[in-house]
Formats: C-alpha cells, structure tokens, sequence
C-alpha cells in the first residue's frame, strides 16, 4: 500500500546508533559506573510485614558494626509526605498527584516499605548493620486484592487522605444516560431477542515487574556550591528534581539531577525510586558521595510494577455481527502507595471504551484501590495491555460464541477514521490497513479454514488482536520539551536536549532531525546524552510514547531557528545574497536555486566566532515547544500456535505486529523497539506474574529465577510492518512507537488458543498449569 | 562484594580437606553457581572457601579397565555433554546437563556441585539415579562408597560430612551397557530454568528388540529427593514391544506416578505436577524404547 509518507536526507532512513561503540565496547558509562571510588554504599531495610505500624527501633547493635557510617530511620525523616509519579506539576491543585509517603515510613502499607537506612563504608559492613536492627511493629490485617480493599473492614491505609482505601471511581460513558440492562432491552425491542449474543465474564491480568537490566542506581553528593546533586538511572531527571526537593523541604535550585546512560527503565524508572532517600542520606553524613544500589529483589518488591486488575466485562452484539453495547467494572489494585495514581486505571478506561464503536453505548468504570502489595506505577503502554485484555478478548468470545469471523467482526465495529476523544484525534488513520497487512501475511482464512474441527494432542490456531493509542500525554498533561543547538568552529553542531535517552535510540532519532532540519549531516551532530538538570533545557522525559513527538518538534523548531541563524551570518560575511535565497545542505551554505556552494560551515562558523566585528556571533538556537495536539496511533498482532496440549506448552509458529506509527524516522531502530514490545507481551502472556502471599503481603518469586520473563530460546522470529503514513500533527509525520508494540500479542496468543481449543482463557499469564487445568475442566484431555 | 571469612585455593585432596578441617565455616567452592548464590543470599554470610575448581585429579571423564565409567566432579557441565564416552554410553546425562541454567552456568557449573547441592531439582540427579552412580568420597577418616540411592537424606541433604570431597562417580558397566535414554527435564523456559520436574528412562531391548528386557524410571521433583520409581519399572518390565498400545501406556504412567509424592507449592500445584509426572514417563519410554532401536504402535 502506498501512502504521502516522508523519507527525507536522514529522517525515515536507518542510521546507525549514535551510542552504538560505546554501548558495546562497554565505553558507555552508567551511575554505578561513574561513582567516586570512596563512596559511601546505603542500604535499606525493609519491611516483614505487610500492613502495621512501626512502633520502635533499636538502631545500637547496628551502629556498633565496623564501617557503619550511620543509621536513619523513619522516626529520624523529615515530616513530609511527596509524591513520585513521572507527571509533570500541576498548577490545578486539584490534578496533582497525590503525596502520601515518606522518605522512610512509620506506617507500613506493604510487605518491604522501606523502614531505615544504614550508610556504610561498604557492602558488607551496611549489609551487616542492617541484619542488627531490631524492628518491632503492630500489625493489622493485610489486604492484596482491590476487591478486599473495597471492603468496609479494611484499614484505609492513608486515612489523612482518604476515609477509604479509593484512590479514585470513575466511570467513562459514551453517554451520561448509559445504562446496560436499558440498553439489553432496548436492543431485544430492536433486533429480536433471539438475535443477540452475550458474553458476561471476568478477566485477570497480572502483576508485572518491568525486567529493565540496569537496576534503579543512584549516588548522591552535595557539591561545593551546596547543590544536593543526585546522579540518577531515571528517565526523568527534571521530575526527579521537583520530586526530591518537594521531599526534602528544599528549594528546587538547590537540587541537581544527572542522568548518565541508563540501562532501561520501561516506566519504572518514569517515578521518582530512591533517589529522594539518597539525596537526604549525603545530607546527614557531610554531603559525602553515598551509593545507593538497590537488588534486584528490592527493585522487584519495593519499586514500581505493572497494575493487577480484576474486570467485570460483558457485551453484546448480533448475531451477524453488529457489536452494540459493552460495559466494564475494573478492579484495579494499586499497592501501598499511589505513584501515578488512578491516571493509568483511566487509560485503560478509556481505551477499552474507544476501541470500538459503541452504536448503543459503552460504560467503562474502574475503582483504583490501595492495596498491601507491591505499588503499581506506569510500565511501558500504560494500563492499555489490560485494557486490549478485557476488550479484545470480549470481541473473540462474542465470535466465538456467534460464530462470526473475528477480523471481519473488526473490520465493521472497531474505532473509524478521524475519530475524536476530546483532544485526541485520529488524524491519520492505518488501523484497517494494518490489520489487512497482518491478515494477509498469517493467512487468515486458510488458516481458520484448516484449524477447524480439530482433535489430539497437538493442536493449531490463529488469532489477532487490535490496539489504539495515544501520542504523547496532551491534553491531561503538559507536554514541553526544550532544545539548545550551538555551532562549533568546524561547521558541527551540539545538540542538547531535555529528553531522554534510555537505550530506546532516542538520541540518535533526534540527531537525524537535527540533521534533516539544519542541513548539518548526521555524522557532525554531537548530541550530549547526559541529562544535567543544571545543565540541558527542560523536558518532562521518557514516557508516554511521546518524545520523538514533543521533543522532535522542539527540535524541528530549534533547527529552523538554527539555520535562520547561520544564514544571517551568512549574507554578513557575503552581503551580495539575500537570506530567502540561501539553504544549508551537507554542511555548506549554498544558493538555494542552483545549489552553489558559497560558504562552507566551518569557514562560516570560524569567522563567526573570531571575526572582531563587533558582532560577539557565536552562533546557537534555543527553542521550546509546547504540544498542543495529540494523534491517536494504532496497530496490530497477527499470530499462528500450536499446542502441546497435554503439557500445555504453546510454541508461536508465527507471529506479526503491525503497526500504525505515522512516519517511521529510523527503520532498524523502529522495528528493534517493536521486538522488544513483542517478547515484552508475550511474557505477559504466558509467563510473568508476581506472586503475592495473600496471608502477608509478601511477594514470593522476587527473583529472576521464579519471575519469568522469556529468554532468548523462547522468543520466536519476530515479523514487523508498518503503515508508514506521514501523520499531520508532528514535524516529520510521526506517531507513538515506543509503548505501543508491548500491547496486541499477548491477547493475539489467547484469542489463538481459543481458535485451537474452543477454551476461553481469563486470567493472564496463560501458564502451562491455567492451560492444563482448562483443558482437563473441558474434557479435552 | 562477598561477605567471606577466607578463600584458599586447595592444590590437591588432601589439601582441600586439610584446610577444611581447619575451621568450621569452612565450605567446598568448586563452579560458584550455587556457593557464590548462598553467600549473597546470606545463607554462607561469613563463611571461608575451600576451592577445588583447580586440582587436576578432580577433573575428565574416563573407561576404566573393567569397563566401569568414571566421571571425576570437578568436569564442568559443558565437557560432561561434549565427552565421546558420554556421548557413546551415557547420552542422556549429556543431553540433561546441557539443560542446565545458560552457556556460562554450564562452563562454570560443576556435577560434583549439582550432585553435592542435594537438591530434587538438580539436572544431573534423576539421570545419575537411573544410572545407579556410585559416589566415592574421601575424608579426614579415608575413602568411602555410596551408591546414588543412599546419597541422598532430604532437600538440600546429602550424606556427604562437610569436610569430605567426592572424588569420583563411577557408572559401573552393567549399568549402561546396551541401555538406552532419555531426559525430559519440564521447565517453564526453554533455558535459564529450575525443573519443575525431571524424568529419565533407561530401557535395554532384547536382542531381537521385542521385549524391554530392562528400565530404570528416575524422576527429579516429584518426590523430596531424586530417585527411581521401582513401581514404574516393574510394571514395564519384560513387556513385549508389541503389546504397548495407549492403554498400557496410561497403566504404566499410573503405576510410575503411585512411586511418587508430588506436592502443592507456589512454584506448581499437585495437579499439574501430577499430569506431568504421567505424560512425561510415558513421552520418556517411548523415545527409550525408539533410541534402543525399538518400534512401538503407541
């Protein structure tokens, strides 16, 4: 299919990463990395149980032990609450989010909330101190289910903010006067009773852990300007920043955040972790460099993980296919503290009631509920994996059920073209052309025609699923990104940015654009990768699919005021042209009509910088930008297994996203970040789920070895493809890519089995035991 | 940063338990894939290391005079699967230990460690079992002998005394000569996985390759120690190839699981480990039988 798409000099062409050597010859370096020799190393206690209060501590034993710098506690932090969602501030009180913990805490709200803190001159030395401290509590009963937590009985776990344990209920409705069982007898009037088909059921879906590699790392310092200075693996040092200052009672020019390479963060790291703890620990022993390196077990308990939900679903179409009305009751257990909140319950809503038209109505209600377990924060696609569970695999059950085609049921009911939920907008449309693409590549029709009516242990299927999603965060949040370009005397260029690269190829999608917009090639961009909150323009950081969005228009901009720059400089040193007529191309100011060389960069930037004319010409653009629009983009997953069914093993013999993504700026980066997306779901799918003891909050499989996330031997060859269409709103036509290809294969595979097997499967992950014990309940083994 | 008392790299046996005599926080180091595991947990917190990783006579896989095979268990799990004595007589076990964990566990992995770890889990445990391994190990009061079935006393217990080394496993030759084998080790991933359950079968045909003249049934999980399931054995025992249809087939598979005590854990429910006790003797048998050169309907 061919469509307007934009492929220029660098934007839309695959450039090698900028980061590429350093990341492989291990030159690249990261926080723990770059910690001064001498530091001093935290460590943190946490908590044995999963609801109560701590009544004392006996710290004695503990600062007896050699090398014990010092021992901190909940009694000893400052008596403020912050908050820590990767949200940008809001100047309405009433949108901010909410600030409910403490550095360490009293009130204990799951099983491992940081209690105290030892700093010591070693591992070793801090890990000993921690076994001494003597901990006693006074426990209530512990509660790790929303539905528990909606329970009169249970204790609100922060009664200063809420009388119970609701974050927040919502309820999203196509229309205010929605009402299901009306709309069910409304329907039978209109089509005739025997012409409708119901499915009422519920779906699960897990706790997930984000399984980034570089553990959240952080070391702390007060420099000799008096700056709290936290050099922080996060995606979001400018948040950070607020963050630790709001939490430690100190203006925001007294904190700096330096943010180096980082190993992954996958919204983990969209949350301000422990950095506040350790900006506060240097400031209780001198200001001395403290690393703070958390475990893997702490970073899988005690930082941030994927919302467990529980939904209440059900909807009904006609029996030849009309979907008219859908209603959804999610229960949506939040852990001990809010993070961010109920935003992505509200996601998730939303998507779930967008995703397709609802001729009669739609209602999408959630309740976010705090919970004695892990908190939940955002992780990569932001509640939308849970949102494409309940309404995609509603979608196969009512086929299943009608016995309708599940692609042609799409085709006709999912979201139109230009559709339009408040700012977000639908611009460029390619979710029907994608699902067309992954159609045909898996053969559809062949497929569902060869799967049928099939027996023994070994058993094929094919199923898709679809996914919407918007780009960027406007108009819920503020969307600013800021750029600083400045010439060098040879003609380069540095780039400096606010945006954040967290190994997704954000830096070097930038220097394309960069590149594409100033007429400086690729190769000559010198992006500085460090976030310095002291030093880099502002930017909200990276999350939410959106900064080749924000920040590339920020940079489209910069650029165009860069140029301009340059080429005023330029008719200064040859007065004979006009700047209208001139361009910058490869590095050279040339005539814009006959392509003429008449400077190069580096003379003109040399004699920009030493000319004594008077006119003090070092040459640089500063731009900020501030997004006032938000495209949906959308996609697909196509997939064909087979089943072992006596072991329920599930092999992927093929599988395919495609995604609708507007311009596509680097091809090789785009289709790696779609396979990680891929294996990501597929995890979802079929292996990854903490585990939380019911009795104590505890989570039992905090470990790489008991959490599985797929290996490579697990993951099948990945098919990508995009509708490659030049999007209206951004500055090269592109749309959100960064979340997005974590979202449609895990429902893909359950809709699959459901086509081998006839057995609806509701609760995510799709383990070898759900899928054994299904088929048994079935009689099918 | 390991909290650890003291390290000594042991040149030889005798100095290995020399040195483990000498203080009693003292525990045998050879791959660190365990050790080094329990040390940062805090269940080896401050203890001292005895390595034995680099002493010559601990290490290689031999066919001695008599024909007994000796596996010497300092031999990483990598030289175990890419030995052309395992690989001719012993194949199976090959096939097990390059189940084992990732590449790098495998270099660095040791089958004295995975035997001496105790654990049901262990790749190598149910193979060994099947095979009636000897263990010899040698101590401050001498050298003993213990076959595979008394090793064992319980998860993560051994009859090993903490000062001994275990110097050989010897697979004596009516024990491997003209069997046949396969592992199923059943994880939830392909690779960097505990066993959720372990089985191996050893089958021997007649001459004629009509009847199973013999079989060893081992299973690793499905019981608190790795070990053979008589009850399974005997009920293929002697049975013609002919005569193996899906109902002996299901009766066999019922007879294995009655040898077996299968628990609920977090990890997996009895249910389903029951289901994959059953499935697995019965996909174990008959990839022995075919490997011994056999034919069955079933």
């Amino acid at each position: 299919m061919e469509y307007d798409k934009f492929i220029g000099k660098y934007v839309g062409r695959t450039e090698l990463r900028v980061d590429a050597y350093g990341k492989v010859t291990g030159r690249a370096k990261y926080s723990a990395d770059l910690a001064p020799k001498d530091s001093y190393v935290a460590k943190v206690l946490h908590s044995t149980i999963g609801n109560g209060e701590v009544v004392s501590i006996d710290i004695e034993e503990a600062k007896k032990v050699d090398g014990v710098v010092g021992v901190f506690t909940c009694f000893d932090v400052p008596d403020i609450e912050f908050p820590t969602a990767g949200h940008p501030y809001s100047l309405d009180p009433g949108h901010r989010d909410l600030c409910d913990r403490h550095l360490l805490n009293k009130r204990v709200r799951y099983y491992g909330d940081d209690i105290a803190a030892v700093v010591a001159l070693d591992e070793v030395a801090a890990t000993k101190a921690l076994k001494k401290i003597k901990v006693e509590y006074k426990e209530y009963p512990v509660f790790t289910t929303a539905r528990e937590g909606l329970d009169k009985n249970a204790t609100p776990l922060h009664p200063n903010l809420f009388k119970d344990n609701v974050i927040a209920h919502i309820d999203f409705k196509t229309d205010k006067d929605f009402d299901y069982d009306k709309a069910m007898e409304e329907a039978k009037k209109q089509y005739g009773a025997e012409n409708l088909v119901e499915i009422v059921k519920n779906v699960k879906t897990p706790l997930i852990s984000h399984s980034h590699l570089e553990l959240p790392v952080s070391y702390a310092y007060v420099d000799t300007n008096g700056k709290i200075t936290v050099v922080a693996s996060t995606q979001i040092p400018h948040i950070v920043r607020r963050c630790v200052a709001h939490a430690l009672g100190v203006p925001m020019g007294k904190v700096r955040i330096i943010k180096p390479y980082i190993g992954g963060g996958f919204g983990n790291k969209q949350d301000a972790l422990y950095e506040p703890l350790n900006a506060w620990l240097t400031t209780k022993v001198n200001g001395h460099p403290v690393l703070l390196e958390i475990s893997r077990e702490e970073t899988i308990v005690s930082t941030r993980t994927r919302h467990r939900m529980d939904a209440d679903i059900k909807g009904v179409c006609t029996k030849d296919g009309k979907l008219l009305f859908r209603k959804i009751t999610n229960y949506v257990a939040n852990g001990g503290y809010a993070s961010h909140g109920n935003s992505i319950t509200a996601k998730c809503a939303g998507i779930f009631k967008n995703l397709y038209k609802n001729p009669m109505g739609c209602s999408s209600e959630a309740y976010t509920v705090y919970t004695n377990s892990p908190t939940s924060g955002a992780m990569r696609a932001y509640g939308v994996p849970q949102s494409v569970s309940f309404a995609e695999t509603l979608a196969d059950d009512l086929c299943f059920k009608a016995g309708l085609d599940p692609y042609k049921f799409r085709m006709d009911n999912i979201v139109e073209e230009g559709f339009k939920d408040g700012g977000n907008v639908f611009y460029t449309y390619g979710l029907k052309d994608a699902m067309k693409i992954g159609h045909d590549h898996i053969k559809w029709e062949e497929k569902r025609e060869k799967y049928k009516n099939q027996t023994g242990n070994i058993r094929r299927g094919v199923g898709m699923c679809c996914f919407m999603y918007q780009t960027a965060v406007w108009p819920i949040s503020l969307e600013v990104s800021g750029v600083r370009m400045i010439l060098n005397q040879d003609g380069s260029m540095q780039l400096q940015i606010g945006a954040t690269e967290i190994g997704q190829g954000a830096d070097t999608v930038f220097s394309q654009i960069a590149a594409e917009t100033t007429g400086i090639t690729f190769d000559k961009v010198y992006i500085m990768s460090t976030q310095d909150t002291d030093l880099t323009p502002y930017d909200s950081g990276a999350y939410g699919s959106r900064q080749s969005y924000v920040c590339g228009n920020a940079i489209h901009k910069c650029g165009q005021i860069f140029k301009k720059n340059i080429l005023e400089y330029a008719i200064h040193m040859k007065p004979e042209y006009k700047v209208e007529d001139l361009d910058v191309d490869n590095n050279n100011v040339i005539i814009k009509k006959s392509g003429e060389v008449i400077l190069t960069m580096a003379e003109l930037a040399t004699n920009a910088i030493y000319e004594k004319d008077g006119l003090n010409n070092h040459i640089h653009a500063e731009a900020s930008i501030e997004t006032t629009t938000n495209t949906f983009a959308s996609g697909c997953c196509f997939v064909d297994i087979e089943i072992d069914m006596k072991l329920g093993l599930i092999t992927i013999k093929d599988i395919i996203n495609v995604h609708d993504s507007g311009t596509i700026l680097n091809p090789a980066l785009a289709i790696a970040q779609v396979h990680g997306g891929m294996s990501m779901s597929l995890g979802y799918a079929m292996s990854e789920e903490l585990l939380v003891d019911e009795k104590t909050g505890r989570v039992l499989n905090d470990n790489w070895l008991d959490y599985k996330i797929p290996t490579a031997m697990d993951s099948p060859d990945f098919h990508v493809e995009f509708v490659n269409m030049k999007d209206p709103t951004g500055g090269y036509g592109n749309k959100a890519l960064g979340e997005p290809p974590a979202v449609p294969p895990a429902v893909a595979v359950r809709n699959a089995v459901l086509n081998a097997t006839g057995c609806m499967m509701n609760e995510f992950p799709m383990t070898s035991q759900r899928l054994v014990a299904e088929f048994k309940k079935q009689g099918l083994i | 940063m390991f909290d650890m008392k003291w390290f000594h790299e042991a040149s030889s046996v005798d100095d290995a338990i020399e040195w483990l005599k000498k203080d009693e926080d003292a525990e045998i180091i050879s791959g660190g894939t365990d050790v080094l595991i329990w040390m940062r947990e805090g269940k080896y917190a401050g203890k001292a290391l005895v390595s034995i990783h680099n002493i010559p006579e601990l290490k290689g896989i031999s066919l001695e005079q008599n024909g007994d095979i000796v596996i010497r268990p300092a031999t990483n799990f990598y030289n175990i699967t890419h030995n052309d004595i395992i690989q001719k007589y012993m194949k199976s076990l090959g096939e097990a230990v390059d189940m084992v964990g990732g590449p790098q566990t495998r270099w660095a992995g040791t089958i004295g460690g995975n035997i001496c770890n105790g654990a049901t889990s262990a790749e190598s445990a149910s193979t060994m079992s099947a095979f009636d391994a000897n263990i010899e190990l040698k101590g401050p009061n001498g050298i003993r002998v213990v076959p595979i079935s008394n090793w064992y006393l319980g998860p993560g217990k051994t009859v090993k005394d903490r000062c001994e080394v275990v110097t050989k496993f010897i697979i004596p030759k009516s024990n491997y000569e003209n069997f046949y084998g396969y592992y199923i080790k059943y994880g939830k991933r392909k690779a960097m996985e505990i066993t959720t359950l372990g089985c191996s079968c050893l089958v021997k045909l007649d001459d004629k390759k009509t009847k199973i003249e013999d079989i060893k049934l081992a299973y690793g999980v499905a019981n608190p120690i790795p070990k053979r399931v008589v009850e399974g054995e005997n009920f293929a025992k002697g049975k013609m190839l002919k005569d193996i249809d899906e109902q002996f087939l299901k009766e066999y598979s019922e007879a294995a699981l009655s040898g077996t005590n299968p628990r609920d854990s977090w990890r997996a429910s009895k249910d389903f480990r029951i289901q994959l006790i059953k499935e697995l003797a019965i996909r174990t048998l008959k990839e022995s039988i075919s490997r011994a050169g056999g034919k069955i309907n079933g």
